[in-house]
């Protein structure tokens, strides 16, 4: 049993009021799977939860506002047979109409291996962190809470022999449909059933520590280890794939995922009033405490973008407007392959010392049309192809506006970029948002007098800013930096 | 002997630098007995038949019958009169021909040696060296081919070392010998005959530390004794295969240098075991427990053992192959550890049983 | 995408102004007149602009190149090009 609790969904996060549960008492819930709304001082955000299982005690009534780590809820885990033996997941509901016309010959499972099973075979049993978020929360289904012990007796006609085979299996037996006389359900419905997905992914330890370090999703790593276990290399493997953009893609990161409750949404528009409000006093907060805390420097520098829009000019020539680049894409690359080349802009300031980031995570500062912003993250964004960014942003910025934002994409920057090109001003000197160590500020893509080999002419520029914390690095760190974003925007092909 | 040999020197040194184990241990025990009038070697057959393994062999032509001294078929009473010796401020090397005859002195040894300093309160060290002969491989029967050294490393106040090279057998006598507390020395039958060049800058030994025989990078095979041959043979087996295996030589069975171990396996995150003992219980059972303890998150496989089969030591000779740790088993254990299916054709894939009758 | 009937003026300004609250659900157009840039008054941003043109684009039934985007600058220009277009295919 493990508490869902309130998130931290930003460093100058405190406190948050639980708006609304989306979960009742007994759902069956996985790891990703949206848990509650939020309401945090700056936005309602959709939270998840880090844990499978079945949803207890609901601890929170809703608005009620309570301090960051207070207990939420309760989930249980299956009960401990159904977990020794790798039961649980909905899957299992749908295990007799499968067995009935999927079986391979009854001879194929010398033993369970579940994990393996389901890495095999994604369309009939699908690894929880993808099924998982598809679901419509309001989907209040999957089935009754698990029996408790010696529930499986009051299954009509399971024998002993047919309960200790189910529980060897992990096998829920008020799941079947009993093909014997009468219903019953025999040997054979129970060696049919679909071997149920375990909700702990089998791993070892290594591999799990790197996970962890790596900010990999342990369920998404296909396991090629005994019994599908995922050993570091998968996770490596996994890591990579991620990085190319062409792996399976987080599914609660689906652009294609819809806003599944319009009504939710409503509900916390017709309050603009208050949201507006206590997110100014969010941003006051927090910006005050930047300001006072942080020594910032700036810098500034103008860069010839024309190398970068011919670029994409060219490519979009071809597209249509979905497909579409915009230079925002571009400048948000080279910010974030910038910040590989000078990691000391990506971190934390804590504990009065620099730690850097192992990942790049761009903040990206989304101004919201009834006032105040937002910085929703796009996650590697160094790693991520210009068009999966650009889907990204598109789908950051449009999640933003609309008050859709997960908890997972509130979290983790560590580097922010702010882009006020749009309202036509040529440069932006940000304040930093601790305890983030440095700004990236892109101001209006502008048509500008330019000498290039000793001739004029014009040419479409950029004045990118750099705001950095003078604690962490001095002005040859960032000139660096500024440098690097240039030299990026001159080979836009290789970004 | 200079340190600052090259290899090319090493090479073209004379061949006297050729030797056995066997007679490692004898040279270690004569430049003993020379440099130290208090050292004298006692045990079954050591003076006149020069050693049940011939390890003695000339030493009572050299020294005499004063300090190399055939005992009689009693090892309860030479081993007492050993620790009786050195408690009177000797050095005495005590030889039991095999560690199943040990048992019949290890009341001495646990009850007296390994007790006396603690129960006097630091008055009483003992500074006696038993050695002894351990391990299977030739033929000798249930009743002269057991590894028990795994139950000697259990008791504290003991020191126990199990020299694997040439240059550890030729080099542990002396710090062995120097150790204020009680060493017992076990000497593989298997390595007896092992010859070749000891090093030029060989010794003196550490019998602190473990040893990395060979390095490597994808797994930790991790042995001792009569069991570092086969190990480095895997080693070579494997990296024909493209697997990477680094040797640990353990070499001080107590007190076991974790850090050693510990190092290598939070670098190759994968552990094979390998010990001649029995399984259950064993010496590589607190190998294997203490890497769970100490590197639970540097492990990317379960520990893996080789070990001996559950069954008193067979005298056929494919019965005994079959019950003791072999290359190929190693291999297998080795490749399940990384994860890559073993090549066909190899023997004892399977993993062996925890307990039960077969091999 | 299917070229659709051709647009008189009426039909195709409605269509923009639909457009446009679709992405900005409470935009004001009283406040735009027909010469103004509206990308300033309303506060679309790039990616709102692109969210337009792929809205455009496919209600219409025209394609729109970022050469065109110039004529999409006022509320009277994007009549003018949307009225032009449609009519162009038919």
């Amino acid at each position: 049993m493990t508490a869902f609790t309130m998130p931290s969904l930003g460093a100058d996060m405190d406190e948050g009021l639980l708006q609304e549960w989306l979960v009742s008492p007994g759902d069956r819930v996985h790891r990703g799977d949206v848990m509650a709304v939020v309401e945090t001082d700056k936005a309602a955000i959709e939270v998840e939860c880090f844990q499978s299982g079945t949803v207890g005690q609901l601890l929170v009534e809703p608005g009620t506002r309570v301090p960051v780590g207070t207990p939420l809820a309760l989930i249980e885990e299956q009960a401990v047979l159904d977990e020794r033996a790798g039961v649980g997941e909905a899957i299992v509901n749908k295990a007799p109409t499968r067995a009935a016309t999927e079986q391979e010959p009854a001879a194929r499972r010398q033993r369970p291996t579940p994990r393996k099973k389901a890495a095999r075979r994604p369309e009939a049993t699908p690894e929880p962190a993808l099924a998982a978020p598809r679901k419509e929360p309001t989907d209040k289904h999957v089935h009754a809470p698990p029996e408790p012990s010696g529930g499986a007796d009051s299954v009509i006609g399971a024998g002993p022999l047919v309960r200790h085979l189910a529980a060897l299996r992990g096998v829920d037996l008020t799941t079947l449909h009993g093909t014997g006389r009468g219903g019953r359900i025999t040997r054979t419905d129970v060696e049919h059933a679909q071997p149920p997905l375990a909700p702990r992914v089998r791993a070892s330890p290594y591999a799990r520590r790197l996970a962890q370090d790596l900010g990999v999703d342990l369920a998404a790593v296909r396991g090629t280890g005994d019994g599908g276990a995922v050993r570091a290399a998968d996770v490596r493997t996994a890591m990579r794939t991620l990085a190319v953009g062409n792996g399976p893609e987080r599914p609660d990161r689906d652009p294609l995922m819809g806003d599944e409750r319009p009504d939710a949404a409503v509900r916390r528009d017709s309050r603009p009033e208050d949201r507006t409000d206590t997110m100014r006093r969010a941003i006051a907060d927090l910006m005050s405490r930047s300001k006072r805390e942080i020594p910032h420097y700036y810098l500034s520098t103008t860069i010839d973008l024309t190398a970068a829009e011919d670029w994409i000019r060219r490519i979009n020539r071809a597209r249509t407007p979905t497909g579409r680049l915009i230079p925002a894409a571009l400048l948000l690359k080279a910010a974030a392959v910038a910040a590989r080349e000078v990691p000391a802009l990506n971190g934390y300031w804590q504990n009065g010392g620099f730690s850097p980031a192992s990942e790049i995570n761009l903040g990206l500062a989304v101004s919201l049309r009834q006032g105040g912003l937002l910085a929703p993250v796009i996650h590697n964004a160094d790693t991520l192809p210009p068009d999966a960014l650009m889907t990204r942003l598109k789908e950051l910025v449009q999640r933003a506006r609309r008050g859709r934002l997960r908890g997972s994409e509130m979290t983790g920057a560590t580097l922010t970029v702010t882009s006020l090109g749009d309202q036509g001003v040529e440069a932006v000197f940000g304040v930093i948002h601790p305890p983030q160590v440095a700004l990236v500020g892109f101001g209006a893509v502008v048509e500008r007098p330019w000498a290039a080999g000793g001739m004029l002419g014009v040419r479409p520029v950029v004045t990118a800013t750099l705001a950095a914390d003078h604690r962490a690095t001095d002005g040859a760190v960032g000139a660096r930096y500024l440098t690097a974003v240039d030299r990026l925007l001159q080979r836009p092909e290789e970004l | 002997m200079t340190t600052t040999h090259t290899r090319a020197a090493e090479a073209a040194a004379p061949s006297d630098r050729k030797t056995t184990y066997r007679e490692a241990m004898r040279e270690a025990m004569r430049e003993a007995l020379r440099s130290d009038e208090r050292v004298f070697l006692m045990g079954e057959d050591v003076g006149r038949y020069g050693g049940c393994f011939g390890v003695s062999l000339g030493l009572l032509e050299e020294f005499g019958p004063e300090r190399i001294r055939d005992a009689p078929l009693s090892e309860s009473a030479f081993v007492g009169a050993g620790i009786g010796a050195a408690l009177a401020g000797m050095r005495p090397i005590v030889e039991i021909m095999t560690v199943n005859f040990s048992l019949l002195a290890l009341d001495q040894i646990l009850n007296n040696a390994a007790t006396l300093l603690h129960m006097s309160g630091g008055q009483l060290p003992v500074p006696i060296v038993i050695r002894m002969t351990t391990g299977a491989g030739r033929q000798l029967a249930a009743q002269h081919s057991h590894s028990l050294e795994g139950w000697y490393a259990h008791i504290p106040g003991l020191r126990v070392l199990a020299p694997a090279t040439l240059t550890d057998a030729r080099y542990m006598l002396a710090p062995a010998l120097a150790d204020p507390d009680p060493v017992l020395i076990f000497e593989h039958g298997s390595l007896y005959n092992v010859s070749g060049d000891l090093p030029p800058d060989a010794g003196p030994v550490d019998i602190d530390h473990a040893a990395v025989r060979r390095p490597g990078t994808d797994v930790s095979l991790i042995t001792y004794g009569g069991s570092l041959p086969k190990a480095l043979a895997a080693a070579d087996d494997l990296a024909s295969g493209g697997i990477s295996a680094e040797v640990i030589d353990v070499r001080t069975l107590r007190p076991l240098d974790d850090a050693t171990v510990g190092d290598s396996v939070a670098r190759t995150h994968r552990a094979v075991v390998v010990d001649e003992g029995w399984r259950t219980g064993s010496l590589a059972a607190e190998i294997s427990a203490r890497l769970t303890e100490q590197h639970f998150y540097d492990l990317d496989a379960p520990v893996e053992r080789v070990c001996s089969a559950e069954v008193p030591i067979p005298y056929a000779r494919r019965l005994e192959e079959a019950a003791l740790p072999q290359v190929d088993g190693i291999v297998a254990a080795a490749h399940r550890a990384v994860g890559e299916p073993v090549p066909t054709g190899t023997n004892g894939a399977e993993r062996q049983p925890v307990t039960g009758r077969s091999g | 995408m299917s070229q659709m009937k051709p647009l008189n003026n009426a039909e195709a300004l409605s269509l923009i102004k639909e457009s446009i609250t679709q992405i900005i659900p409470d935009a004001d157009f009283t406040l735009v007149r027909p010469d103004d840039k509206f990308r300033d008054v309303l506060e679309l941003d790039s990616l709102d602009f692109l969210s337009l043109v792929e809205l455009l684009s496919e209600r219409a039934g025209v394609r729109i190149d970022e050469e065109d985007y110039l004529d999409l600058t006022t509320l009277s220009d994007a009549t003018r090009f949307l009225v032009e277009r449609t009519g162009r295919g038919s």
